[in-house]
């Protein structure tokens, strides 16, 4: 067992100590990005620079490094919102448009179903008239649902657009230039604010969390799905051999980009765990904020709600 | 010198001098990324399936013989270091780059000259010798400098040889660097290159085009000990005969 675990380390090396010790954000104005040390405005420069280098790639990276799975992980956040016709929803970060289109099927078939039932209770009317109230409510094929998918980085709303485009998404879709830590919207005017893999990229996450407070309507909800912190000790073991060995090698063989990818993979070991997230949300004025592991803990959804 | 092997830390685009002194010692030369045993075998394998299914992925070839070649780069630094001029090569360490070429002395160079038909070749195939990628996995910045010297003496095969780049003159140059060099690159690229050829082509490289260079290949003494830059005037056939390359069928 000890000659094994030698050649092991031999062959995986982990990094210094020191390095690992290092966790949460650091204080002052000095920053993490991965595993160095950058100040505020070094580290929002960095991160846009790797999400311009990767913003062709994400979908095709993604898929590969989570094997598709990343596409569950989406479907479970939009089942958790659980979003009725009628919803106007905030989605940041939302680059290449995933939650967006999500949101999208979903009301278009709540909306369905809706429609179905209405006319289910209508059966008394004549022929003409049920036929009128169909014509009614085919150009609302939303019920009046809208997203706003919100990104700082150019490139990934381009793909976004361009996405929709290719796939037939028009009607209810709006695209912004914004940063998460200075909102260009209104106070109080979303019912749903998500962050999907965002919020590890935000330099200033107390502010992120502060203007997702403050954009949603009493009664909104936030939703941020992020990858997190796997306690259990095999699996944590596991998931970093896959982590370190196995993504910034698909990073280079895909995307031709080793470095971003190996910084996506240290971003994920820095990033505050599932609790103290859940206290940052806390702090800026959240209730009934609570999370739900995905997958012992690589990925968490966590909720609260603006009162 | 030799890298640890560790997890690489991400640099900076531009590498800022203050954050790069905690992992510079794990950089052995700009753009290296230091690399496990376990990533460079995932990095030789995927690089392989990679450059085989989208050929137009150099990269993923310059990758592959870097991950590979860790006999054949130290076999080829030792051929150099016994070998006068590869010695002076390895001390003075020239790049061949469109900022160090004096482009319009080269062209003024009279026609059969190895610096004139090394331009021609250059407009002919539309080709410029920066778009060589440098090393990013070799572990020893001396071998880095080899293969870096390889990938830059690669279109003077070319000229050497008179292969154009398409995908055949490609194949035929790889088997001369293969017989040359031992790069396991060179020898998958080799046999697996051919692959893509139409029949007639296959036709011609089996019959006449690879055995010859196979034959150059052994017979030509190594071609990374020549210190080209200081042979611009001569002219490519005593070039050629110096080596011990057979004149192109």
């Amino acid at each position: 067992w000890r000659l094994w675990r030698c050649r092991c380390r031999a062959l995986l090396s982990r990094p210094a100590g020191r390095l690992w010790a290092r966790r949460g954000l650091a204080a002052g104005p000095e920053m993490h990005f991965g595993f160095q040390t950058v100040t505020e405005e070094e580290r929002r420069e960095k991160i846009y620079q790797v999400f311009e280098s990767v913003a062709k790639k994400y979908d095709v990276m993604n898929d590969s490094m989570t094997l598709g799975i990343h596409r569950v992980w989406k479907d479970i956040l939009m089942h958790k919102m659980n979003p009725s016709p009628g919803t106007l929803l905030l989605d940041v970060a939302g680059g290449t448009g995933d939650i967006a289109f999500r949101f999208i099927n979903y009301v278009r078939s709540a909306r369905e179903r809706q429609l179905q039932r209405k006319l289910k209770h209508h059966q008394n009317l004549s022929w003409q008239e049920i036929f009128e109230s169909y014509q009614k409510d085919k150009f609302n094929s939303l019920g009046d649902s809208q997203v706003v998918v919100c990104d700082i980085n150019r490139e990934m709303l381009k793909v976004g657009k361009q996405k929709a485009q290719h796939l037939g998404y028009s009607e209810g879709l709006s695209w912004v230039l914004g940063n998460a830590e200075e909102l260009p919207f209104d106070s109080d005017k979303f019912d749903v604010y998500t962050i999907a893999f965002g919020i590890r990229n935000v330099t200033r996450v107390d502010l992120a969390l502060q203007e997702a407070y403050r954009v949603l309507k009493p009664g909104g909800r936030f939703l941020c799905l992020e990858f997190s912190h796997v306690s259990n000790p095999l699996l944590s073991r596991l998931y970093d051999l896959y982590s370190f060995q196995v993504i910034p090698v698909l990073g280079e063989v895909i995307a031709g980009d080793w470095k971003s990818y190996q910084y996506l993979v240290e971003s994920i070991r820095r990033f505050p765990p599932q609790e103290d997230l859940k206290a940052m949300i806390e702090d800026a004025g959240f209730f009934k904020v609570d999370y739900e592991n995905l997958n012992f803990g690589i990925v968490a959804i966590h909720s609260g709600f603006k009162l | 010198g030799r890298a640890r092997p560790s997890h690489s830390e991400p640099r900076g685009r531009d590498g800022r001098g203050g954050e790069e002194e905690e992992e510079g010692w794990h950089q052995l030369y700009p753009g290296h990324i230091p690399t496990s045993q376990l990533q460079k075998a995932l990095l030789a394998a995927g690089s392989a399936v990679m450059a085989l299914y989208d050929p137009y992925r150099h990269d993923m070839v310059a990758v592959l013989g870097e991950t590979t070649g860790c006999l054949a780069l130290p076999n080829l630094r030792d051929k150099m270091k016994n070998h006068p001029e590869g010695y002076h090569i390895l001390q003075e360490r020239p790049l061949i780059r469109l900022s160090t070429l004096d482009m319009a002395r080269l062209q003024g160079l009279p026609d059969g000259s190895l610096g004139r038909e090394y331009v021609r070749f250059l407009e002919d195939n539309k080709v410029s010798p920066d778009t060589r990628m440098p090393p990013k996995f070799v572990d020893d910045e001396e071998l880095a400098y080899v293969i870096q010297r390889y990938r830059e003496v690669h279109d003077l095969m070319h000229t050497l040889l008179g292969m154009p780049t398409n995908m055949l003159g490609e194949v035929v140059v790889k088997w001369f660097e293969a017989v040359q060099t031992g790069l396991p690159m060179c020898v998958l690229g080799a046999a697996f290159g051919p692959v893509r050829l139409s029949t007639r082509k296959l036709q011609v490289l089996a019959t006449e085009l690879v055995p010859w260079a196979i034959r150059c290949g052994l017979n030509a003494s190594c071609v990374l000990n020549v210190y080209y830059e200081q042979r611009w005037e001569q002219p490519v056939e005593s070039l050629r005969e110096e080596l011990g390359i057979f004149p192109p069928p």
